[in-house]
């Protein structure tokens, strides 16, 4: 009997007290949206901090201008080079470098990764060497390719294609897993063969998933391209800032990091857009 | 007999051994006819229907169409699938026509004959919208007109209603009955609903669990298919006798597993 009416107590207490409910929150929320003013007050001060704080840093520290410049000078810098034409001419090729290595690497990639997730056969004969390739550091391929290609453009292109191509592949692969089983036997059901449930099921499937995983291998390509620019370039934005570097010009190094750091952003917004826009049906979105 | 499953029987590898989903069905359709198989989950009514879609190809026995034995997939039998498999990417009309896009038809025939059944299924409003714009039932509904447009000789349905809520299930039975009415297509449908077996089927059969077999095999008579029958004696003894059964050989199944 006061056992009983102990237990009843203990589950009273339990109720009313101890059992808090979950506290509402607009910060802390798990993986739930943020009202918009939030969210740009957020944006801001992720960009707006570490500028204020450099800013801050020059002016009122006393660093050496030879190691870390104001904004000011980078802004000068800037303007200098642009002014000249240099930095429009190192972007232009840099961009170039990546755009050829990194369109023949998805051109490549994309139809050998659809095939290998749609084909357990080809997954088992490639899978293995791409696995490994991909493991493989690209930059350790540049004394070869210079010593087999020489120092034109082709070893530069070339470093981004084996750099991304088996990133690309494996990846693409990747995707191709999930389009459900139910919707390629409902294609066989209507009639499809093979090759049309192929081409006209599996590769619009993938296609958010391939926009997805270009945008991150773009990034790596864009590393690439200033590893083999700053080893052996007569221009470009890599050569920009070995040359910077060897002459102290630190505001000309900075003002390559962050044009090179812009423009990756602004490839990975424009592939976001991209599958914003023409797939509008994706759970990506 | 328009559909004859001839003593089929399937068996699985699996790790712990070999496992027999089905035993020695033996089932006939008349055209025409609405056919309901009823069974617990795990009883092997997909692994049927997909046999007889010709998806997969029974240990032994046969399944003839029509007198000409299933050998692989095709537009001749139309199927209906639980989860909604629409193309997400194409529109409600792309997703109709898709069937006939594949089968080589002209784009201006195509456009016709989905235009036609997407009337049919009272969608035609909707033929622009993407699927995911769409409700369980509405996908549904174009999952069916999609499998029509190829005007299959049977209509397999698997669970086709299993995930909507109750008041869409019920306006999807009445439309299903009208469509069948109107089309006279010959129809075999899966369901673990006894309300829904009863309400549509001329037939239903009972199918154990492990190994599944049919347990019996039920006649229905009702006069009538409206909303209203639900509530005569006549539909609720046979639903009662429908859910005796089921929970006899369910009940079955689950000893026969634990074991
Ligand atoms: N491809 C397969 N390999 C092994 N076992 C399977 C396979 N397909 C179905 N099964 C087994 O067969 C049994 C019946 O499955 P299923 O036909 O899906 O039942 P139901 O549709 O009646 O719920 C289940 O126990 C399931 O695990
Ligand atoms: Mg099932």
């Amino acid at each position: 009997m006061q056992l009983k009416s102990r237990n009843n107590r203990d589950r009273d207490s339990l109720n009313a007290e101890n059992r808090s409910s979950l506290r509402p929150s607009v910060f802390w929320r798990l993986v739930e949206d943020i009202p918009q003013p939030l969210n740009w007050v957020l944006i801001g001060i992720s960009i707006g901090l570490p500028l204020i704080l450099w800013w801050g840093v020059t002016t009122f520290g006393s660093i050496d201008a030879k190691f870390l410049p104001s904004p000011a000078a980078v802004a000068i810098a800037f303007q200098r080079l642009w002014s000249t034409g240099e930095l429009q001419q190192d972007t232009i090729a840099s961009l170039w470098r990546v755009g050829v290595g990194f369109f023949l690497s998805a051109l490549f990639a994309i139809p050998i990764g659809i095939v290998m997730g749609s084909f357990r056969s080809i997954r088992a004969l490639l899978e293995p060497l791409f696995g490994l390739m991909r493991y493989m550091p690209a930059p350790a391929f540049i004394p070869l390719l210079i010593l087999y290609q020489g120092i034109d453009e082709a070893p530069k292109v070339m470093l981004i294609f084996i750099g991304t191509f088996f990133f690309n592949a494996l990846m693409v692969m990747d995707t191709v897993k999930f389009v459900s089983k139910d919707l390629i036997e409902a294609t066989y059901i209507l009639g499809g063969n093979r090759l049309q449930t192929l081409l006209m099921v599996i590769f619009p499937h993938v296609i958010p998933g391939i926009l997805d995983a270009c945008r991150i291998n773009l990034a790596a390509a864009w590393q690439l391209v200033i590893v083999a620019e700053l080893i052996a370039a007569t221009e470009g934005l890599g050569r920009r800032i070995s040359v910077a570097g060897r002459f102290l010009r630190t505001d000309e190094i900075f003002v390559g990091i962050i044009v090179i750091g812009t423009i990756g952003l602004a490839l990975d917004l424009l592939f976001q857009y991209l599958i914003r826009v023409f797939c509008k049906w994706s759970e990506r979105n | 007999m328009f559909v004859q499953i001839d003593n089929i029987s399937k068996q699985f590898q699996t790790q712990s051994g070999n496992l027999t989903v089905l035993k020695n069905i033996n089932i006939n359709i008349d055209r025409g006819e609405f056919v309901c198989i009823v069974g617990a989950s795990g009883s092997g009514k997909s692994t049927l229907l997909r046999q007889i879609a010709g998806l997969d190809t029974p240990s032994s026995g046969e399944i003839r169409i029509a007198g000409v034995p299933v050998k692989g997939p095709s537009p001749d039998r139309g199927m209906v699938f639980q989860n909604y498999t629409l193309y997400p990417w194409l529109s409600v009309q792309e997703n109709t026509e898709f069937g006939l896009k594949l089968q080589g038809v002209s784009k201006r025939e195509r456009r016709e004959r989905a235009s036609y059944y997407l009337n049919v299924v009272g969608l035609s409003d909707f033929a622009r919208c993407l699927p995911n714009e769409l409700s369980g039932g509405m996908k549904q509904r174009v999952a069916i007109a999609r499998a029509l447009v190829c005007e299959p000789q049977i209509l397999l349905m698997d669970e086709p209603f299993g995930a909507l809520d109750i008041h869409t299930k019920e306006s999807m039975h009445e439309f299903i009955i009208d469509l069948w009415q109107r089309t006279k297509i010959t129809i075999l449908s899966i369901t673990h609903d006894v309300e829904e077996a009863v309400f549509l089927s001329n037939r239903i059969f009972v199918l154990s669990s492990r190994p599944g077999t049919v347990k019996k095999e039920m006649t229905i008579n009702l006069a009538e298919r409206g909303a209203n029958i639900k509530r005569h004696t006549i539909f609720q003894d046979y639903r009662d006798e429908l859910m005796v059964l089921l929970r006899q050989y369910g009940a079955e199944g689950l000893v026969a597993a634990k074991v």
